[in-house]
Parts: structure tokens; sequence; C-alpha cells
């Protein structure tokens, strides 16, 4: 093991925390799906996947500035979100749950296919205004594109857990989570909450797959973001906004301490498995994550 | 009562929900048979008899929750038959349930104020950005949770979250979010099931202030016999998915049917109740 080095793993901390962030954002469009409609979105992964594809393909294909094809991405992310509860779930209706998840698995081999098809099976590139020059601060370094993921996606995170907690929308979204039926006796139409939150799901994708995108550039891997998302929202819990932001920054940290401390000895890899591990520890001490609701365990 | 009728939009004693010819079969089961009941506006009527004849599943055809398979269910003329739950709700029809259904991990106040829900006419954009309309629209949907807390007398624990709240409390809560949809119609599932005497004395009470304030039309499904006969205008007996008698509470609790099927060997409801 490399030595202990103060600097070093404040930096590794630093670094984890802004990743940390971006996880989070991507995280909450599960457990916005999850809390309202019960549904495990296994397709999280290609909705970022496809939303950088918009935005990129926007950008190259048609030379629309960065801007435009943001919120084409953000705009076509959120019909699709409407669209696919529309279309496809709400027949699923009263279905079991295994019906709604095979379904997501099934739309995230569509988004796969769709985008090698529309956009070629290349790596493109998001060009990010921003700069590429490192910030120093003391002994940090820090890639302008991670602080600006973290910013986006803390001010995103706050605009949602206000959205949910204190909003007449959220209220009802949240009374639609604990009881379907005791919130249809009370006039709220529990259908356009379940398209509500997929759309949501679609905002979260569209940002998340910009700054992502931007950052490890645009091609099918990038849909393997969506398997960070199981760790995060294990460890935070399931059916918790503020454990998405805990377990986001927790795999974030983790992961970078992992590749700094133990990828040098053996030779790399661990950095991938360690949120894993973490996350197997928690489904055997405390299933329903740190934050989540215990009902969870019976699922 | 005038405000009764400015809310209500109809004259007490006019029909205002009809039930007709109303049948819903569960597999074999015929849960309710060929069911008539015309409900009046602004009365109370109960409707009893034993377990399993019937009494929630008309609760649960007239919220929307189940369709009936046969018959048609009108309120003031407009055909609600197969509408679903929440349309039954917009329209004025509010309910309790049988066991508590509130919503435990959140504050009474919240959980009132969902019962204005179908009243807020602010969009998703608007209660976004929050400001000006969507907030006055809020503040005033406060206003009249406030006026439903205080009512049931619940102020002092409307920062409590309910899920801790004591048995009888929790029915209270429950009342008051149903009460605050401000409906027309108003059933009840069993309100005082569990209770002790005197917090079923406070219900009853809760029930005809309701009542004689708002003009609010009751139905209301309760075991305990005293009481029904105490509130109710009219009683309807149900046995084995069949309506058997219906009439004023001195009058069914004479009728021949009634005592014969529903009491078998008591002489009065009464008794049978003790």
């Amino acid at each position: 093991m490399p030595e202990f080095d103060l600097q070093f793993t404040i930096a590794l901390v630093t670094n984890g925390l802004l990743i940390g962030l971006m996880y989070a954002l991507i995280a909450l469009g599960f457990v916005l799906v999850y809390k309202a409609t019960d549904a495990i979105n296994f397709a999280q992964g290609e909705f970022v996947m496809f939303a950088a594809f918009i935005c990129a393909g926007a950008a190259d294909l048609a030379g629309m500035p960065f801007w435009v094809a943001a919120a084409l991405a953000l705009a076509g992310m959120i019909a699709f979100g409407f669209g696919f509860e529309r279309v496809v779930l709400r027949p699923l209706l009263g279905r079991p749950i295994i019906a709604v998840i095979m379904a997501t698995i099934g739309i995230a081999a569509l988004l796969r296919g769709v985008a090698t098809l529309a956009f070629g099976g290349g790596t493109r590139a998001i060009a990010l205004p921003v700069d590429d020059e490192p910030l120093f601060l003391g002994p940090l370094m820090l890639p302008p594109v991670q602080l600006v993921g973290a910013a986006v996606s803390l001010v995103f995170l706050a605009a949602f857990t206000w959205l949910f907690l204190k909003s007449r929308m959220g209220v009802a979204m949240r009374a639609v989570a604990e009881s379907q039926q005791v919130a249809t006796a009370m006039g709220i139409d529990v259908r356009r909450y379940f398209a509500f939150a997929w759309a949501l799901a679609g905002v979260v994708s569209a940002l998340g797959g910009i700054v992502w995108g931007g950052m490890l550039g645009v091609d099918n891997q990038l849909a393997l973001i969506g398997l960070k998302v199981f760790p995060v929202v294990i460890l935070g819990g399931l059916d918790s906004v503020v454990g998405a932001v805990v377990g986001g920054l927790i795999v974030g940290v983790v992961e970078n301490l992992a590749a700094g401390y133990f990828d040098p000895i053996v030779g790399g890899g661990t950095k991938d498995f360690a949120p894993y591990v973490l996350m197997i520890a928690m489904l055997m001490i405390r299933p329903y994550g740190m934050f989540g609701s215990r009902r969870i365990e019976r699922v | 009562m005038s405000a009764a009728a400015d809310r209500t939009g109809a004259s007490p004693g006019e029909v205002q929900l009809a039930v007709a010819g109303v049948s819903k079969h569960f597999g074999g089961v015929r849960a309710v048979e060929d069911v008539s009941i015309a409900v009046r506006q602004g009365e109370i009527l109960s409707v009893i008899g034993p377990n399993g004849a019937g009494k929630t599943t008309l609760l649960n055809m007239i919220s929307g929750f189940f369709h009936p398979g046969t018959g048609s269910i009108t309120l003031e003329g407009r055909n609600i038959t197969h509408a679903p739950p929440s349309r039954v709700a917009a329209l004025g029809i509010a309910r309790t349930f049988q066991n508590i259904a509130l919503f435990s991990g959140m504050t009474v106040l919240d959980n009132v104020m969902l019962g204005r829900h179908v009243h807020m006419k602010a969009g998703v954009l608007a209660s976004f950005v929050y400001w000006g309309w969507a907030r006055r629209e809020e503040i005033a949907h406060r206003a009249r949770a406030e006026e439903v807390l205080e009512f049931l007398q619940l102020q002092d624990i409307r920062k409590q979250p309910t899920g801790a709240l004591a048995y009888g409390l929790r029915k209270r809560v429950e009342l008051a979010r149903a009460l605050a949809l401000e409906p027309k119609i108003l059933l009840l599932d069993e309100p005082m099931a569990g209770m002790n005497q005197e917090e079923k004395q406070d219900v009853a009470r809760y029930i005809l202030d309701a009542n004689r304030l708002w003009g609010t039309t009751i139905i209301l499904i309760e075991h305990d016999m005293a009481v029904v006969m105490d509130i109710s205008d009219r009683v309807a007996v149900f046995e084995r998915g069949r309506k058997i008698a219906d009439g004023s509470p001195d009058g069914v609790q004479r009728d021949p049917a009634v005592i014969h099927a529903y009491l078998g060997t008591a002489r009065t409801l009464r008794e049978a109740a003790e």
C-alpha cells in the first residue's frame, strides 16, 4: 500500500465528492421513479447515454451550438419519459412488477441499438463550454468539468428535494408513493404522477448525460454509468432522496480511495468493484439502506 | 342551511345520489345484488348489516374503486357508474377507509392539505415557480385546512407525523382529510370501530356538526346500533348482498324482516347491540 499521505488523500476525497454528486444526480432519477411508481428502472444508464447521444449528435451532425443541443437533449428526454410511461408502462399497470422491470430491460437494449443506428458506433464528444485548464486550489487540482458537473448536480438535487418535500406536486407524489389507493380517493390522478416521475427521470438523465458525456465521451460505454446507480441506491436506500445524495458521495469517495491506494498494489480494478463490495455488505446488515424505509425488505 | 345550499347547488331533500339496480359479483360471490338507494341531499343515511352483507362493496362502487356489473350510479344527474375514484372525488364524494389509511410519513397538516388537492388549480409549472398565483392559492387552501383542523380540534397536533398518533386521533385525522375536500357527500366506513364510548360520542358529534354546518350528505357504515339509531335520518339494512329494509330508524327497528334476518331472536336492535 502506498504510504498514507494527507494531501493525496484530501485530493482523492475531494475529487470523489465531486464525482459522487454527479452519481447522485443520476441515482435521483432512479429513486424518483421507484418512489412514485415502484418500478425499478434498469434502463437508467441507457437514458443517460441516449441523452448524451442526442446532445453530441445535434452538435456534430446538425452543427447546433452547445446550448441548443443541450436544450434539445433535455426536451427530447422529457418527451421520451412521458412517452415511455404512456406507451409501454401504462398498459402494464396492475401487472406484476416483474413485467415493468422486464420492460425497462427491453427499452435499455432498444436505446443502445437505436443510438448506434442513428449516431454510428464511434465515440463522439460533447464540447462543454468550460476551460480545460485545471484549477489549482492549494494542493488540490480540480478539473473545471468536474466542478461544473458537481455544481449542476448540486443545484438540481436541491431543486428536486424542494420539489419533493415542499411543493404540492411533491406532496401528491409522496402520497401516490405511499398508497395509490388512498391517493386516488383524494382526487389525485395517479397516472399523471407516474408520467410526471418518468419525465423527471428524463430531466435527470439529460443533465447527467450532458455532464458525463462531456467528461467521458459519448458511446455505448456511457450506459455503464447506470451500473453505478445500484450501489448508490442500495447504500442510501431505494426510496430516499437524501439517500441518493449520501450514497452517491460515498460511492464517489470509495472509488477514488480504492483507485489511489489499492489499485497500485494489485495492478488496478479495485476502483470498479469496491462500491459493490460495500453494496453487498449493506445488503447483509441493512437491506433497506441508510435512509430507506423498512418495507423495502419485503421486495 | 343557506351555506349548505350554496355549496352543493341542491336544496335539502332532493335526490342527490341515485344507486339504481346495482350488482357486483366476485367470481361466484354475489357481493351486491340488485340494490337501489336514493340518497337525498343533506341526510344522514346509515347502512347496516352483518359482516359480508355488501356494505363496503357498495361504498367502493359509489367511490369508483369498483365498478358495478349491472346498474347505474348517478350523482346530481351525472352518470358516475364507471368514473375512476379520482374523478369521483373531484366531483364531490369523499370517503374514509375501514382500516385507517393516512399517509403515515406525513404530518397531520400535510394529510389534510392533500384533501385540498382536488380544489387546487395551479399546474406543474406554476407550483414549480411557486410565486404569485400558486402561492396565493396555497395560502387560501392552508386557511381552509386550518378551519377543518379547528373544527375537529386537531390544531395542537398539526405538525406531528400521523404515524405516531393514538388510534382515535388517527381516525379523526382521516375524517379531517375527507372533510377538507369539502365534499357534497361523505362516505364513512366504520369511523368508530375500535373506539371507546367517549370517543364514539365525539365522532358522532363531529358527523352531526359537519352535516348541519355544511349540509354535507353522510353515508355511514357502522356497527354500533345505539349510535346509528341516534344520529341517522334513515337506515338501510343489508343482508347477503341485498337491501332488505330502508326507512326511518324507528321503522327499521320494527321491521319483521330485519328482526328476523339481522337479529335472530333479539326483540329490538338496541337489545342486539347490547
